[in-house]
């Protein structure tokens, strides 16, 4: 019988069967004793990113720690929809204390576990978008420059969405929010320099920074795995799309995370101490047509006549993508 | 032990005596030099088991402390003016969670016009935040109150604000008694937090409260208050036995017995104060000075008792309730038993403007006299204020406020007098 090597990955995914792994490589959300640290029962939307993103990014830690784990939570969506008490979804110990001070709050945590000789728990702060690259951005650099035993997990879903979907300063050129509505000559957001976190955490030279998607949870699960082997300020990344604030369908999250790796626009990478370490590969480079087309939010982009040209810019984003990170192989 | 110090270094080493485990600074004139000494100390080794954290700002100083207080250790920060009010939204985050942090406000002027010197303008702004605020009348009573601050505190946990008047008590070289580490340490018990994150117990701090509880949250906040109240004298007495000083409590009362005429008055001012009630009795005039310490809870049997007596009451207010008057005016107001038209206002030293036993002499004649308006501005260059005036009624395009009173003041660089 002539020899057929085992695919690892299931037709039309790039996911990986946890019955094909070996034991010590399976996820751990495949594990009978995952912690379910944010557990069943939250009020997040249907088809929730963040919401996917934060429960296979804190059992991950809760995994890498033996279960000693306290998480620091800035104002937002994960904080709202996870905590109408006393219907707490956290089986952890959790704060909330603002929407500008998680990185700060961890960092006092920190402090607290160091002084009490009790640096085996670790912190883990965690916010969306608005609360990271926004109002608490001033918290997370200092975090970052005074390289505080702190892993800052923003769950990216490129607007204020817990306030209605209004533009942060992570909401990409032409996407339609609240706050940049898609009526004018320009609609949508403006095309900016953006506010690229992963690029100004990896400049404080911090030894660890990655992005990651829901598309590829095994790949958040080992990011998250490799952030808590290193002592210091960490900083991960994670793209969750919002069905809600997006306007594209609630079963369509994981596919919409895919579009915006394979087209280049989100690049998956790791960086330690400010220079990248490894870059998660495009198969099968997309244009990036595929990725905005099944959100309402850029759907002034293919009205009667379609603005082509704003397509091109968002396409010649994602190329220069492709080419700094070397994201597709020559 | 005596010994002649700086105010803030003074404070700095009360603080240490209480064994604080985590110290956020950031730099603010004029409490800089109590968070620069306590830096130093912990740097040398002197105190082991503490962390001193350098922060990008006081709303990050306030936030570690929060996190550090939520994570079972005794937290500290110091801050002044501006300061106080960019970590406002964490001031008032820490005592709706119930962290007994203790933080040190070297009493500032708020801008603009930019001024560094000293008011109560900052603490008075977030006296509605939660946190109980004590006032130091001298570098003793600043030292003493942060070793009881940490106590009250960590009683009831809520966060405490120990007010300090900048450069008049941050900067003067005063001598104090500065207790024993075996002293403070049998009058204050390590920090037994009522709530911590501890991943043996996991609980959630900080959830979202709805119209369903949040009254009752509240109401808790103030509850404790009063009982703030009524723990804080029989503390002071303690103290006064372990230590044999007679520092903290509600209130003090000065030659108020017989007193016509009492003044109202908070922080340094009080020695002023009652140098010139000192000189009025010898002239057999019967005035008396209340001096208030904690100020939040806001001591209202207390002050009643002691203005029980007096036809008339003056509180000198070191901030002003822009568009209403005095901000403790309006609490003395309803402690007093008699009637509000006799408690009178007297704006005083506003940005560092000095406060002379002449003016003071003056307007607490006009008290007695029964010619002291509800409202008055001590020492106020009326000419000034009205060139002003005029210059606005004349000119649409009059300029900048400040910059302009400046010019018509001539050159006399930053004159206090």
């Amino acid at each position: 019988m002539p020899f057929q090597s085992v695919k690892f990955y299931q037709t039309g995914t790039f996911t990986v069967g946890n019955r094909l792994l070996a034991p010590q490589e399976r996820s751990v959300q495949s594990n009978m004793r995952r912690t379910n640290s944010l557990n069943s029962g939250h009020r997040a939307c249907q088809g929730c990113g963040e919401a996917l993103g934060a429960r296979y990014a804190i059992d991950a830690a809760m995994d890498a720690t033996g279960n000693r784990l306290i998480a620091a939570n800035a104002t937002g969506c994960l904080e709202v929809f996870s905590t109408p008490y006393p219907e707490t979804s956290w089986q952890i110990p959790w704060i909330h204390s603002l929407f500008g001070n998680a990185a700060a709050v961890a960092t006092g945590i920190a402090a607290a576990l160091r002084v009490k000789g009790r640096s085996d728990t670790r912190v883990i702060a965690q916010g969306g978008d608005g609360g990271t690259t926004d109002i608490g951005f001033g918290c997370l650099s200092g975090m970052f420059e005074r390289n505080d035993d702190v892993l800052y997990v923003c769950y990216d879903n490129e607007a204020y969405m817990n306030t209605g979907v209004q533009r942060s300063s992570a909401t990409p050129p032409a996407a339609r929010t609240a706050t940049t509505a898609a009526v004018g000559p320009e609609p949508g957001n403006v095309f900016g320099q953006g506010k690229d976190l992963p690029r100004i955490a990896m400049a404080h030279g911090i030894p660890y920074v990655a992005t990651a998607t829901v598309a590829e949870l095994r790949d958040l699960e080992a990011k998250v795995c490799r952030a808590m082997e290193i002592r210091g300020a960490r900083y991960i990344h994670v793209f969750v799309p919002c069905p809600l604030g997006w306007g594209h369908a609630s079963e369509d999250t994981i596919r919409i995370s895919r579009l915006a790796k394979e087209t280049g626009l989100f690049p998956v990478f790791e960086a330690e101490h400010g220079e990248v370490t490894s870059v998660s590969k495009i198969r099968r480079k997309l244009p990036v047509e595929d990725y905005l087309r099944p959100q309402r939010r850029y759907a002034h982009l293919f009205g009667t006549p379609p603005r082509t040209e704003v397509v091109a810019r968002i396409q010649a984003i994602a190329d220069r993508n492709v080419k700094r990170y070397g994201l597709v192989d020559e | 032990m005596l010994k002649q110090i700086e105010g803030s270094r003074a404070v700095a080493a009360a603080v240490a005596l209480c064994r604080p485990e985590v110290i956020c600074a950031y730099p603010i004139s004029p409490q800089t030099h109590i968070v620069e000494a306590l830096g130093e100390a912990v740097k040398a080794g002197g105190l082991p088991h503490c962390e001193f954290i350098n922060v990008e700002s006081e709303f990050a100083a306030m936030s570690v402390a929060i996190g550090a207080s939520a994570a079972g250790a005794r937290a500290y920060t110091a801050t002044a003016s501006q300061g106080l009010l960019f970590m406002a939204e964490a001031v008032y985050n820490a005592s709706g969670l119930g962290l007994p942090i203790v933080m040190t406000v070297a009493n500032r002027a708020i801008g603009a016009p930019i001024n560094i010197w000293n008011d109560h303008t900052d603490a008075m702004s977030q006296r509605d935040c939660g946190w109980i605020q004590l006032f130091a009348e001298t570098n003793q009573e600043a030292l003493d109150l942060h070793i009881q601050a940490f106590r009250l505190g960590e009683e009831l946990s809520l966060p405490v604000m120990v007010c300090m008047d900048g450069f008049i008590l941050t900067h003067a070289y005063e001598r104090v008694d500065l207790p024993t580490q075996a002293q403070v340490d049998a009058w204050l018990p390590p920090f037994e937090p009522r709530q911590v994150l501890d991943p043996a117990e996991p609980v959630s701090i900080g959830a979202m409260v709805g119209p369903e509880a949040f009254m009752e949250v509240r109401y808790l906040a103030h509850a404790k208050q009063m009982r703030a109240l009524e723990l804080i004298p029989g503390w002071a007495e303690e103290f006064r036995r372990a230590f044999g000083r007679d520092t903290g409590g509600l209130t003090h009362t000065y030659r108020t017995e017989d007193a016509e005429v009492i003044v109202v008055a908070l922080g340094s001012v009080l020695g002023t104060i009652k140098d010139t009630v000192d000189a009025m009795r010898e002239g057999g005039t019967k005035i008396g000075v209340l001096g208030i310490t904690c100020f939040r809870p806001w001591p209202s049997a207390a002050v009643r008792a002691a203005l029980a007596g007096a036809r008339r009451v003056v509180v000198l207010e070191k901030s002003l309730a822009v568009g209403l008057g005095g901000i403790v005016s309006s609490s003395v107001r309803i402690s007093y038993p008699g009637s509000p038209a006799a408690v009178h206002t007297v704006i005083a030293g506003l940005g560092g403007r000095a406060i002379t036993r002449e003016a003071l002499a003056r307007v607490f004649a006009e008290a007695f006299a029964g010619t002291l308006p509800p409202l008055t501005f001590l020492d106020l260059d009326r000419a000034l204020v009205e060139r002003a005036l005029a210059r606005e009624r004349e000119q649409r395009r009059s300029g900048p406020i400040a910059e302009n009173i400046l010019r018509d003041l001539g050159t006399v660089a930053s004159r206090a007098g």
